[in-house]
């Protein structure tokens, strides 16, 4: 479901396509028109702006900007904290959400993809009534503490959070509810301790399907736009992830600027493309492995 | 979700799971810690942020509520921003089912290239969506060049907001309707075509509602995604207020300027489309689950 759950593809030519060919030609053309047009013309488009100055000008703007510098260098806390807590969370969830029929068992499962209806910057919005130093529900805490969470990065890794609940746990679920709990059942016979059921048992099984969450994951906390937006407050250098600062350039008239984060930016959905071409194929294979036993 | 449930008895650990369990208790360790990290992940991090969104909201008197979440400005915010996500995902219908259709069922020369890369706009930040497209329709841009002269102005214009929303959908249709029309058998359309139908009327008759479930979610989907978007939104669009000011922006605006409480009532009622949207897809898949059995 959501587009990221594992697909388990067919591949077998057993489909006879028996629309004439011409028909069958058109629709090809037409969806490649469509491809064209939507997605490869934007993509070239944007490597073809980047390196407009040649790359000596692309890496100029990237690293003799020092802004750009700070927003790499944020982005690179920010995203793993986010990613990090929420795969740490998203397997428990799975384990104790797959492993256990409990009262409430639903209702958490339907929480789970509530991020997925909520407006990046709604998401925002809610951090902001909570966690603002003038009038928030927390803000005599922090302000006691003298932490700040909103216009500082500690808000910006909650709002990544936030947007990203779903993708770990999203994936394992249904992945841990197809394996079943037959081997980590006849762990427990054997007696084993709980870190080595999951270590040595429950791991090795999900472990593909758990990476492909972890990517998933990541690719949106790099792209989060709206929720960051608005927590960040955009102070120079302080609360600018690589997101922020394409919109900045571009507001600023600096295009060749703003293409280079986009190019370094696009860079890395392709290349979660690419990972996810792999590992949906290991899945694949070590679910067909799973029930031929 | 395939759950191939272990059938009691039969295996090796449905004997165990009933030998040292109740009914519903698995012996599998690690359900108190599991249940605490999800619910107090979930708690810190969902839970009181949408109980803060609510509290701000009722705060407000009822009058007062009516007068922020649908005043003029609000309403032609609301009108937008549902109206572009619904015309955007009924494109991403007929698009995403030509994809799908085509990827599916026909053997072409770059059909996993093709496969592969309708994920793009789930990998790709949307900020980097709207720069290219902002700049790709304007009037000296690669298609504008062509279009702005026949009056079709795709950037900047209420076309660009639904532009970039069909973008950013394509993917939810495709990756519904995949895997169902892959797993349509092809001797109900022998069937048919024996029986005399016409390829077409096999289309509309045979194929078409069986697939439709998937159509209906993947339109949902699409639809709960475009009323949220913002990131790319605010590249391509001139966000007058009145004319191209989607309801993320209005929120956004009135955030900025400390009118908490308004951005709150326009929260709440944006949060309800979508939260409606959500549980209108969570019950057609209740409904299939049913259907399938």
């Amino acid at each position: 479901m959501h587009g990221n759950s594992v697909r388990t593809q067919k591949t077998a030519g057993k489909m006879v396509a028996n629309e004439p060919l011409w028909f069958r030609v058109l629709l090809i053309s037409l969806c490649y028109l469509i491809a064209l047009v939507l997605i490869i013309v934007p993509l070239i488009y944007v490597f073809v702006q980047a390196f407009s100055e040649g790359f000596s000008g692309w890496w100029n703007n990237l690293f003799n900007d020092a802004e750009t510098r700070h927003s790499v260098f944020l982005t690179l806390i920010v995203v793993p904290l986010a990613v990090l807590v929420n795969t740490v969370c998203g397997v428990a969830a799975a384990w104790t959400l797959t492993k256990f029929k409990f009262p409430g068992r639903t209702l958490l499962m339907t929480a789970l993809d509530l991020p997925f209806a909520v407006s990046p910057v709604v998401a925002g919005l809610m951090f902001v009534l909570l966690y603002n130093l003038r009038t928030g529900y927390f803000a005599p805490l922090l302000n006691s503490m003298g932490f700040k969470i909103i216009f500082a990065w500690p808000g910006l890794v909650m709002a990544t959070m936030f947007v990203t609940i779903p993708f770990v746990a999203r994936e394992l679920i249904p992945l841990m509810q197809a394996l079943g709990d037959d081997e980590e059942l006849a762990a427990v016979s054997l007696g084993a301790s709980p870190w080595q059921i999951f270590w040595r048992v429950t791991l090795p099984n999900i472990k593909w399907g758990l990476l492909f969450g972890v990517i998933q994951c990541n690719a949106r906390a790099i792209g989060e736009f709206g929720a960051v937006y608005v927590v960040s407050g955009r102070i120079e250098r302080e609360t600018y992830t690589m997101a922020l600062r394409v919109e900045k350039l571009f507001q600023d008239y600096n295009n060749p600027g703003s293409y280079a984060v986009a190019s370094v930016l696009t860079l890395m959905a392709l290349s979660t493309l690419v990972l996810k071409i792999i590992l949906e194929r290991m899945v694949a294979a070590s679910m067909e492995q799973s029930s031929s036993e | 979700m395939s759950a191939a449930k272990p059938s009691p008895g039969r295996s090796l650990g449905g004997t165990l799971r009933q030998l040292v369990s109740g009914k519903h208790r698995s012996p599998l360790p690690g359900f108190g810690p599991g249940l605490v990290v999800t619910i107090s992940w979930l708690t810190v991090m969902l839970f009181v942020p949408l109980i803060a969104l609510i509290a701000k909201s009722t705060s407000l008197t009822p009058a007062e509520f009516l007068a922020a979440a649908w005043s003029e400005r609000a309403r032609a915010a609301y009108t937008l921003t549902f109206g572009a996500a619904a015309i955007a995902a009924v494109v991403d219908v007929i698009l995403g089912l030509l994809f799908a259709w085509v990827i599916v069922r026909y053997r072409f020369p770059g059909r996993q290239m093709l496969d592969a890369i309708v994920d793009l706009p789930f990998a790709l930040p949307t900020a980097v969506a709207g720069l290219v497209y902002s700049s790709l329709y304007v009037k000296n841009g690669w298609f504008g060049q062509f279009l702005v002269p026949l009056g079709i102005e795709g950037a900047y214009s209420r076309f660009a907001i639904v532009l970039v929303l069909i973008f950013l959908g394509l993917p939810f249709v495709v990756r519904t309707v995949q895997p169902l029309l892959s797993s349509l058998e092809g001797d109900i359309e022998e069937a048919a075509a024996s029986l005399g139908a016409s390829r077409w009327q096999t289309f509309t008759r045979v194929i078409l509602p069986s697939v439709m479930p998937a159509l209906y979610t993947g339109f949902a989907l699409a639809f709960a995604r475009g009323l949220g978007e913002y990131g790319s939104i605010i590249f391509v669009s001139t966000n007058i207020p009145y004319k191209s000011e989607i309801a993320p922006m209005l929120i956004y605006d009135r955030l900025e300027s400390y009118h908490y409480e308004e951005a709150t009532a326009i929260a709440v009622v944006l949060l309800a489309g979508s939260i409606t949207t959500l549980m209108f897809i969570n019950w057609l898949e209740a409904r299939n689950r049913r259907y399938a059995r």
